[in-house]
């Protein structure tokens, strides 16, 4: 965890006040209801179909105990007994009462904790790779950068009225865990010559900066990002960050709300006239106040807890034994625990995705548990990833057999990571006022397809995300396959589209948008259409290395469009003639 | 009751806001024009009797003023919508590249809640919108006692800040 200092703390209870009397004055007649509400989105409240829903920020999703016991005290205090982690690693809230809000944010505070910018026109909870610290293909740690662009993002006095919400993921490591090809702006951070830090570089690296992208998005407007600089030298990250916001607040349209994304302004003026308009303002600023110093950097760094790591074996006996005879075992290990940079040690994914769960939630008693298994296993601290389960992410390899034991009973050790059941998807039509559809029903109606788990196994890595409008928070987009809740007539029907990837979550396919195969299907009906397309990638694949993606960038998307299409005209056909036959 | 806040305080206003197209007759005394009358009337609008300050809407470049800048008193930075925040960074530019010294006033929707990131984005007159309690208002320059960015009232990032301090520690 980075450790507020005083000022931090500061900041936050001032907020807090803040948001308090603004409160006081809405409840009071004082504010209308536009004014209050564009104070109450930059404090993560929403006024919902059925109940307020407030958005708490978990920066970049790292979470102590102490703060994901203050979650569950207020998911049980103010709301229903649970709470929805979100594709951007928050958590939300949804029946919370207005004027308990500014308590709740009194309360977030105590833990240092807020609500600040987890939505409204400024810059977002700055996202990152769950594994960021200890992955072992890291090139510097991610968090570190978070914070510093966090505190930069914070109560920005030019940028928090910008044309429209504004998202920035960094990832630190050389596989992309972050989807930073579909965010505003996406830092990669890259070392000059290609080459990876050595133990023996001093910190911070000089050899190190980001590739910067622009104007990826999802929404109506889906769009993978541009490069607009391949490299720039880690000192330069926030004068550069103000070039491309001051060009964006001043030029992003703010006409149509549907245009307003920095997306639309890349698009419109091109990547190259909009990356020659960054370069000129930031030839302004460059070199400025703002220009990041070795020490600042060791400072964030400094106030970062660090684990007590043991000095460990490689490869733990018992450990190995047990995966070797306990198959269950060897299943939750082989999709729910992943590499760690000390030897021993392994970070652990927590399904938040078990069949007739919606996707993303938990009760304020898993928290708890949650929270007392954090601090028996994993030195207190925890992650939210964008796909909406939680991670522990220093387990010793010894104590995977505990943990694994302790989870199953809390129905968090459903080995689906990266599978077809760990469904990306959106709280849509039962919660949401956007909504066209429901998200929930039609994930659990294909979890219970595909929950022959050895079924699943054959199938392999597939995302499966889902929307309930064209807003995309369920990534829809970037599924290998994706369904989009649409409405036709008043009726829930679903679009299918598939190719879409998240990024290079492993060397080979890119980052990639879906296409839509065809007419969209009823809420019964996509579970077969589901299974179809299962079925067409089983039998196109060359083995079980080549996952469902890397089929659909290889054949292209018509195979599947016709298997999908052909099936439902013949049985449509069929139908026709036993009614003509009847 | 005075709407203006000028350097923190409430304070009787001189000022009148004109409206209108670049051939608008201006008037005698302390006048705010637009853009267009100003580049329009340049000569004219030195010659009448009163003070003279332009005032930039939302889209408008403030390097069109780039080269007035030194003789003028006043410029004024309207926000038609509270929600539109095209004029903070017309601030910044007007304060930090172009060394804007004279008073620089937010007109239109201006609200008690933006009134400290105005403040750091270099407005030091706010014109407050006619239902704003200015009184209450003025306690908005106070809902924050430090800032992690550098802005124009304080230039160097609290980073830097920190680190001073540290070292002298």
């Amino acid at each position: 965890m980075y450790r507020y200092d005083d000022i931090d703390q500061r900041l936050v209870d001032e907020r807090v006040q803040q948001f308090r009397d603004q409160t006081r004055r809405f409840l009071a007649g004082q504010l209308s209801d536009e004014e209050f509400k564009s104070l109450r989105l930059r404090n993560g409240l929403y006024l919902q179909r059925h109940a307020p829903m407030l958005r708490i920020a978990i920066p970049y999703g790292l979470l102590s105990t102490a703060q994901l016991r203050k979650l569950a005290h207020l998911a049980r205090t103010y709301d229903r007994g649970y709470g929805h982690f979100s594709t951007r690693q928050n958590l939300q809230l949804n029946w919370p009462k207005v004027e308990d809000v500014p308590d709740m944010l009194a309360e977030l505070a105590t833990v240092q904790m807020h609500a600040i910018q987890t939505s409204g026109n400024a810059v977002r909870n700055i996202t990152t790779d769950h594994f960021a610290g200890v992955a072992a293909d890291e090139i510097v740690d991610a968090l570190v950068w978070c914070e510093i662009v966090r505190q930069w993002s914070t109560f920005n006095p030019e940028f928090s009225y910008l044309p429209r919400k504004f998202k920035i993921a960094i990832n630190g490591a050389a596989a992309d865990r972050a989807a930073t090809w579909v965010h505003d702006i996406g830092l990669h951070a890259v070392r000059a010559d290609g080459g990876p830090v050595e133990p023996g570089d001093p910190f911070p690296s000089p050899a190190v900066g980001f590739r910067v992208l622009v104007g990826g998005g999802l929404g109506r407007t889906p769009i993978i990002g541009h490069v607009i600089r391949e490299f720039l030298p880690w000192r330069h990250l926030l004068t550069y960050l103000d070039a491309i916001l001051r060009v964006y607040n001043r030029y992003g349209r703010r006409d149509n709300i549907h245009k307003a994304r920095i997306k639309i302004l890349v698009k419109e003026r091109g990547p190259e006239a909009f990356d020659r308009e960054v370069e000129e303002e930031w030839s302004h600023l460059r070199d400025g106040p703002a220009t990041l110093v070795p020490e600042e950097i060791e400072r964030v760094a400094s106030r970062f807890t660090r684990p007590a790591y043991e000095r460990l074996p490689a490869v733990d006996p018992g450990f190995e034994r047990l995966r070797s005879s306990d198959k269950a075992f060897a299943a939750w290990v082989k999709r729910n625990v992943h590499p760690h940079k000390v030897p021993g040690y392994a970070a652990v994914t927590l399904s938040l995705k078990k069949t007739g769960v919606p996707p993303g939630d938990a009760t304020a008693d898993q928290m708890d548990a949650i929270a007392d298994l954090a601090d028996r296993y994993t030195f207190g601290e925890l992650r939210v990833s964008h796909e909406q389960n939680l991670i522990f992410a220093e387990v010793a390899q010894r104590d995977l057999d505990r943990l694994w034991r302790e989870l199953r009973p809390l129905g968090l050790a459903t080995p689906n990571i990266g599978l077809i059941t760990n469904i990306i998807a959106c709280p849509g039509g039962d919660f949401c006022s956007l909504a066209n559809a429901r998200s929930i029903p039609v994930a659990e109606a294909i979890q219970r397809r595909f929950d022959d788990l050895d079924h699943v196994f054959d199938v392999g890595e597939l995302d499966l995300n889902i929307s309930g409008c064209m807003n995309a928070c369920g990534h829809h987009h970037v599924g290998h396959i994706g369904i989009l809740g649409v409405d036709k007539a008043g009726e829930e029907f679903y679009q299918i589209e598939i190719g879409g990837n998240q990024g290079e979550t492993r060397p080979g396919a890119k980052a990639a948008l879906g296409k839509v195969l065809g007419p969209s299907f009823s809420q019964g009906e996509v579970p077969d259409a589901i299974e179809r397309l299962v079925r067409c990638y089983l039998g196109l694949r060359d083995s079980e290395e080549e996952r469902f993606i890397d089929v659909v960038q290889r054949v292209g998307v018509e195979p599947f469009k016709a298997h999908l299409y052909a099936k439902a005209d013949q049985e449509s056909r069929a139908h026709s003639r036993q009614l003509a036959a009847a | 009751m005075p709407k203006l806040i000028r350097n923190r305080e409430l304070t009787a206003d001189s000022w009148l806001l004109l409206e209108g197209d670049p051939a608008t007759a201006v008037p005698a005394g302390d006048v705010i024009v637009p853009l267009a009358v100003w580049l329009g009337q340049r000569a004219a609008l030195a010659a009448r009797d009163g003070r003279t300050g332009v005032c930039l809407a939302p889209h408008e470049d403030p390097a069109a003023l780039a080269g007035d800048l030194d003789r003028l008193p006043l410029v004024a930075v309207s926000f038609p919508k509270f929600t539109d925040g095209r004029g903070f960074s017309t601030a910044r530019l007007l304060r930090e590249r172009y060394r804007f010294k004279g008073e620089l006033r937010a007109v239109g929707d201006v609200l008690r809640d933006q009134l400290l990131f105005l403040a750091r984005c270099g407005f030091d007159a706010f014109a407050l919108r006619d239902d704003q309690d200015a009184e209450a208002a003025l306690a908005a320059f106070a809902d924050f006692t430090e800032a992690y960015q550098g802005g124009v009232d304080q230039p160097v990032p609290l980073f830097r800040r920190r680190l001073a301090a540290g070292s002298s520690r």
